[in-house]
């Protein structure tokens, strides 16, 4: 049997307590133990970005994650997002540009998207580009992605 | 299957280095390196998992003398960002700028870069250009002890360091630079973010009357771990940093490191990456 360990962490606002394996990843504890699907798994090795989730602000690969690191931590997934109002304007851009095709990549790309604007509001096409390097669209749908984000600055330019 | 019977998550460098000292310890830090490979089976847990993320003392960048001080636990993102590091040390800022992705620099700390011991660790080259060194604790008998060694002597192979198994890197210092002082890195890949380098170079010396002194030059991804370049330090110390000079430092480059061929690039290629680019950055330092 594979040790487990208690954990508490604040999950999109809400304190939870979860018993996990020590070596299961945070992303297969959101999607298999929490049943929070919107965070994807891509690749497993923190190429793609499909897994992005923001720890303590900061957004991280979940899938390189170990769950038991989530303890006192707060963490906030897609779905948090989804909730949030203040990110009506970057989620609406998403839709106006087109910035999703197939889809898979959306979550951890607005997750990415919400921390570049966070971080830099005034972020610039070029600031943007660098800030989601670490996120891989299949669909190749870049331009539609950074157009979106970049008009989401100061809540829509 | 993993075989980890104990997780420990110590608050202090005390805690921290007894369990270390009960033996059989693997150690979690950004994780950004140890999840993928035990996942993938190259690295097996060892009995007790210690995250040492919540050890307190251990993040943050301050001046000690005439040293910055870098705590193991600062992530590649603060790095890049510390006022700090940014004006005493920026071609360590600008190595961090060129590491992996905003995820992946927002996890990965500059002790996990440091003891995962790639030959390719993007920090690692600009460090020991800088004469940085590692700083190790751990209590043998009860108090806790301190050792310094050199970052160019502290790994011995890919992933092996000289760290001792009951020891923790808790910080690296780097010498204030000197007047003068210049350092350049390259690091070169087939796309900027989230690749491993094909080659990396750091070039650091004392910059007086168009010579360049005190000359530190190291290459990454050419030898089982980063390496100084003693042959092409002395080709190129104290001279005027003329075309002819320049030449000389990038052919003794060219036919000092020996690299392999892998899956990034052919030794050949290397080779004349580590030539080219040591004369793009001889000829930078030069008109800088």
């Amino acid at each position: 049997m594979s040790l487990k360990h208690d954990i508490e962490f604040t999950l999109n606002g809400v304190r939870k307590r979860v018993t996990v394996d020590v070596a299961m990843t945070a992303l297969d504890m959101l999607r298999d133990v929490v049943g929070l699907t919107g965070t994807k798994y891509g690749c497993g090795e923190g190429e793609c970005g499909a897994c992005t989730i923001r720890v303590d602000g900061e957004t991280r690969n979940s899938c390189l994650m170990f769950a038991v690191d989530f303890d006192g931590r707060d963490i906030v997934t897609i779905e948090g997002l989804a909730a949030d109002p203040k990110a009506d304007a970057l989620r609406e851009a998403f839709v106006e540009h087109g910035a999703v095709q197939c889809g898979f990549c959306t979550p951890g790309m607005v997750m990415q998207a919400s921390h570049i604007l966070d971080t830099n509001p005034n972020a610039d096409a070029e600031t943007i580009k660098r800030g989601i390097e670490g996120n891989l669209c299949r669909c190749t749908g870049y331009k539609k992605i950074v157009d979106a984000v970049e008009s989401a600055c100061c809540g829509g330019r | 299957m993993t075989a980890i019977e104990r997780y420990a998550a110590p608050q202090s460098l005390d805690e921290a280095l007894g369990i270390l000292q009960q033996g059989e310890v693997t150690i979690l830090a950004g994780g950004t390196d140890l999840m993928p490979q035990t996942k993938a089976g190259r690295i097996a847990f060892k009995p007790t998992l210690m995250n040492i993320g919540r050890v307190a003392g251990l993040k943050g960048v301050s001046l000690d003398g005439a040293y910055l001080r870098i705590g193991a636990l600062t992530t590649i993102s603060e790095l890049l960002r510390d006022p700090l590091v940014v004006q005493h040390a920026p071609v360590l800022a600008e190595a961090c700028d060129q590491f992996a992705s905003d995820q992946i620099r927002n996890a990965g700390t500059l002790g996990g870069n440091i003891n995962n011991a790639s030959p390719a660790g993007d920090t690692l080259v600009p460090l020991i250009v800088l004469d940085a060194e590692v700083e190790l604790a751990s209590k043998p008998n009860g108090s806790v002890t301190t050792r310094r060694l050199p970052l160019a002597e502290f790994f011995t192979g890919p992933g092996r360091t000289k760290r001792a198994a009951n020891e923790l890197l808790t910080a690296v210092r780097v010498p204030l630079p000197q007047p003068g002082h210049v350092a350049r890195f390259y690091k070169f890949g087939t796309r900027p973010a989230l690749d491993i380098s094909t080659i990396s170079i750091g070039i650091a010396g004392i910059k007086r009357d168009g010579a360049l002194t005190d000359i530190r030059v190291a290459f990454g991804a050419v030898a089982p771990t980063p390496v100084r370049a003693p042959r092409t330090e002395a080709a190129l110390e104290g001279r005027p940093l003329d075309a002819e000079a320049i030449a000389a430092g990038a052919d003794t480059a060219r036919d000092e490191v020996s690299p392999i061929d892998d899956v990034r690039a052919t030794a050949w290629y290397r080779k004349e990456l580590i030539h080219n680019m040591t004369k793009r950055m001889l000829d930078h330092v030069a008109q800088a």
